[in-house]
């Protein structure tokens, strides 16, 4: 299989710490890849290196094969690739609908002039973004949130709006930080179903940073495993689970 | 309480929700342009003035209200858009290309302000207006060849078409078609990606960048649109004023702007026109008040000021929504009588919440 | 030679402007550390304290020292009052709110103040008015020294209370995480009123310290405006920041007052305050924060 991501000996350095220290990896089309780690290994970290909210200070990111390293934050999802924040960045004043629709903003066509005039080219990307969302609507059971503002929902409704909003971006790859963290246990077995379906439904590659090992396993390819930035082990996630360095680093060792 | 059955996602794009809107709004226009037959020029100029405030209030509300950037120095926008229709009227220009020209120049000041205050965020993105509001205001004054400084410039009258627009009369109706004008503006902002892109800039910026929003190209075109739509309240202003000074343009403007977004209701249209009335008609409120009152009270040099101040600071304290927040409240329980809930509209009060790291 | 000293001169006056500047700037940084809301009525306070002091001082004939430590006294106590009574009910909304309502504030003081005292420049005499004080060869204003000896010695006060007693700790608590003070136990409400209460205080010291060289009048609190650049400028976060903010604006405008074209002195301060934000948008010594994500 392709690599369709691809990080060469990624470094970022703030002040004297290494967040993350010379980390390479490779994701293939269509896999769930995910990255664990205790906290502060730099999980989240690589995942503003790729959103480019970070700059690296060496190393590399490519994307299908295009250099995308210097790429700036907001072109990012042009390319094709959506996140979600570990502390959900809805925008709170408005609707999960007008979240969404935010969400189909990178496909926007019509130009400034013809949206400040409501010509009828703008109108048609409105009704086309509109059948977007409605499609990520049904596909994430939101019907009876569609017009709620986000701050009278409740926690596990936000993440799944969160995700929703990355969606509508129509990504190629999609970055999920934490999906299950502050679910319960059936919130965090919908959550696994719902990537399940992304993967094989949807066809979106997905990178995915999360504690929660019974997820983990349930629904990855493959692990890749950090501490202190740099990477400790990449494989299946029997191979991960087992790797003595990981367990030494999650359990503890003989001194 | 109506439960609107919607067919299609066009419903959803209409700038009216409903034919019951239309036939009322259609109404109110009518009424309108009916007014100066029927009231004295005295009220109509108040009423040209209200519809000016507003479109500069308008033209706020899309920078403040809506992309979340606070802007203390609005009245520079006003002000550049005044003195351009004057000096370019007394050049010799026609109104018709005068107006949009005011409109231009303003918005060229405000990419000039906006472009280098992309890096900064809410405080100090405040001051850095308050800063140019005030270079502006002093630059209106120091140009004197141009302006003619503190000795003031006189405002010729225009004509479109061969009709002079000329008097109360002539700047309300002028007023009233720009302020239409304006409203439809901000109205296809709302319902369009480019409106959602200014809310979401408010609301987190980081998630706007992922979403794919250029933040930078955003924000300019916030303070562009704004400051076009003040400028052209500018250019209808100096007709209003016939006479124009440069102290006018100061720090009180910009806050009496503010006041018009905060005070009518921040995040809503319906809101500046509200806030535009109060503005306007306080003082005159006072003034027929002042016959009321006791001698001793009624000639205290800064009674205007202080009921201003008053009236601020209590809406802030019980209705900080403003004027459109307790319209909706009101309408609210009207519709819901008798199941009104009091905690339907409560926020929380125990801790505010940071917006730092 | 006459032209170094001139220079000096400039600087000295520049430095004093600016130490008033600074502390009023001050107060608005304590008062925005601690609870993130920014008051754009402190120059209003400080002409209410200054108006105070006057009315001690002349109206009851009180002793200078003892007029001004009871000004300062009184204006922090209407400080923690205001907090009590008006501010504190507008917790939980957006910081536009408060800046709106400040401004509010400043309209009604500004009245009451006219009520009181009438819309005249008025003054009294200090033990600095008129008096030179003659160093190394220069002669040099006893007015304008004082500021400069005042800033620093509030600035030791200040430094000392803030780090080495309880109720100053408890401050530093409180302005960082809110939520999280009321936990361990901290009168956090109380705690932000006291705040109101010194940075009341403070804006009193800064009239006290003004009146040798310029009359009180209802307007003197638009100085706040400058002060508010002297804060920007420092890094609103920072308290030595609105000090030395203050005192490059203050120096600024002198030299401007005297070197430019007449007329263009009040527009250096935002020129200054322009352009240093543009370089650096945070200010001069702000702590450089990224939202974590």
């Amino acid at each position: 299989m392709a690599a369709m991501f691809r990080a060469d000996d990624l470094s970022v350095q703030f002040g004297g710490i290494r967040a993350v220290d010379s980390v390479s990896f490779e994701v293939r089309a269509g896999e769930v890849f995910s990255i664990i780690g205790p906290n502060g290994a730099g999980k989240t970290t690589i995942f503003n290196l790729i959103s480019r909210i970070y700059q690296p200070t060496s190393g590399k990111l490519m994307l299908d094969g295009r250099d995308i390293t210097s790429v700036p934050a907001y072109q990012v999802a042009g390319l094709g690739i959506a996140r979600t924040f570990q502390n959900i960045e809805l925008f709170q004043n408005a609707s999960v609908l007008q979240n969404l629709l935010i969400g189909c903003h990178c496909h926007v066509k019509a130009g400034i002039l013809s949206q400040i005039c409501f010509l009828p080219s703008a109108k048609r990307d409105e009704l086309v973004h509109r059948e977007r969302a409605e499609d990520v609507i049904a596909f994430l059971g939101l019907q009876r949130y569609r017009h709620t503002l986000i701050g009278s929902l409740p926690y596990g409704v936000r993440k799944v709006v969160e995700l929703g909003r990355a969606l509508c971006t129509e990504p190629k790859l999609l970055l999920l930080d934490e999906p299950s963290s502050g679910l319960n246990v059936e919130e965090t077995e919908g959550m696994g179903y719902w990537i399940e379906d992304i993967k094989q439904d949807l066809g979106i590659t997905v990178i995915m940073v999360e504690h929660d090992m019974s997820l983990v396993s349930a629904v990855s390819d493959r692990v890749l495993a950090l501490n202190y930035g740099r990477v400790m082990a990449l494989g299946t996630p029997r191979e991960v689970q087992t790797h003595p360095d990981v367990v030494r680093a999650y359990i503890g060792g003989e001194a | 309480m109506r439960y609107l059955f919607k067919t299609s996602y066009s419903q959803d794009l209409t700038i009216w929700r409903h034919n019951g809107d239309l036939f009322w709004y259609g109404l109110l226009a009518a009424v309108m342009f009916v007014l100066p037959f029927v009231l004295g020029t005295f009220y109509i100029g108040e009423l040209g003035a209200v519809f000016i405030f507003a479109i500069a209030g308008v033209g706020l509300m899309l920078l403040t209200g809506y992309t979340g950037l606070v802007n203390l120095g609005h009245a520079a926008f006003l002000g550049i858009g005044a003195y351009t229709e004057a000096v370019l009227l007394t050049a010799g220009w026609p109104f018709i290309v005068t107006l949009p020209m005011s409109g231009i120049l303003a918005a060229i000041a405000g990419i000039a302000i906006g472009i280098p205050t992309l890096r900064m965020s809410g405080l100090y993105l405040a001051i850095a207006t308050l800063a140019f509001g005030q270079i502006v205001a002093t630059v209106l004054e120091k140009w004197d060849s141009v302006t003619h400084g503190f000795d003031g410039m006189p405002v010729p009258i225009p004509s479109i078409f061969g009709v002079q627009i000329q008097g109360a009369t002539g700047v309300y109706y002028a007023a009233l078609v720009v302020l239409v004008f304006s409203l439809w503006v901000a109205c296809n902002i709302l319902r369009t990606p480019l409106g959602r892109a200014l809310v979401a800039i408010r609301d987190s910026e980081i998630s706007a960048q992922s979403m794919g929003i250029n933040l930078a190209l955003y924000k300019t075109i916030s303070f562009a649109v704004a400051a076009f739509l003040t400028g052209l309240a500018g250019a209808l202003f100096a007709h209003y004023v016939n006479f124009l000074a440069p102290d006018s343009f100061d720090i009180l403007l910009s806050i009496q702007f503010l006041t018009i977004v905060f005070v009518g209701g921040i995040g809503s249209l319906h809101g500046v026109i509200f806030g535009a009335l109060f503005v306007r008609l306080l003082p005159q409120a006072i003034a027929i008040a002042r016959d009321y009152l006791p001698s001793k009270l009624a000639h205290l040099p800064g009674l205007e000021p202080s009921v201003f101040g008053l009236i601020l600071v209590l809406v802030i304290l019980f209705e900080p929504a403003g004027i459109y927040g307790r319209w909706l409240k009101t309408k609210e329980y009207f519709q819901a009588f008798p199941m009104h809930r009091r905690s339907a509209f409560r926020r929380q009060r125990t801790y505010t919440r940071s917006e730092r790291v | 030679m006459a032209d170094a000293a001139r220079l000096l001169q400039l600087i000295i006056n520049g430095a004093a402007s600016g130490c008033i500047y600074g502390i009023i700037a001050l107060g608005f940084v304590l008062i925005y550390k601690a609870t993130e809301l920014v008051n754009f009525a402190q120059g209003d306070i400080m002409m209410l304290g200054g108006f105070t002091a006057f009315s001690l001082i002349t109206w009851f004939g009180l002793n200078y020292w003892v007029g001004a430590i009871l000004a300062v006294l009184i204006t922090a106590g209407f400080g923690f009052l205001l907090d009590v009574i008006v501010i504190r009910r507008v917790m939980g909304q957006p910081q536009f709110a408060v800046v709106m309502l400040t401004l509010g504030l400043g309209f009604i003081f500004r009245a009451a103040a006219g009520i009181i005292w009438g819309y005249d420049s008025v003054g009294y005499v200090t033990p600095f008015t008129n008096k030179t004080v003659k160093i190394g060869g220069l002669i040099l204003g006893a007015d304008s020294l004082s500021v400069l000896g005042g800033t620093v010695l509030l600035c030791i006060v200040l430094y000392l209370f803030f780090s080495h007693t309880r109720l100053g700790i408890a401050m530093q608590a409180a302005s960082q995480n809110q939520l999280a003070a009321y936990y361990m136990g901290i009168p956090v409400r109380t705690v932000f009123s006291l705040i109101w209460a010194i940075a009341a205080g403070v804006s009193a010291v800064a009239a006290i310290l003004l009146t040798p060289i310029s009359m009180i009048d209802v307007n003197m609190g638009f100085l706040g405006i400058k002060a508010f650049a002297a804060a920007v400028l420092g890094g609103f976060g920072s308290i030595p920041g609105a000090l030395v903010g203050g005192v490059i604006i203050g120096i600024a405008e002198q030299l401007a007052g005297f070197y430019l074209p007449a007329g263009f002195q009040d527009v250096t301060s935002n020129v200054v305050l322009l352009g240093t934000l543009i370089l650096l948008p945070q200010g001069l010594f702000a702590e450089k924060m990224v939202k974590r994500v």
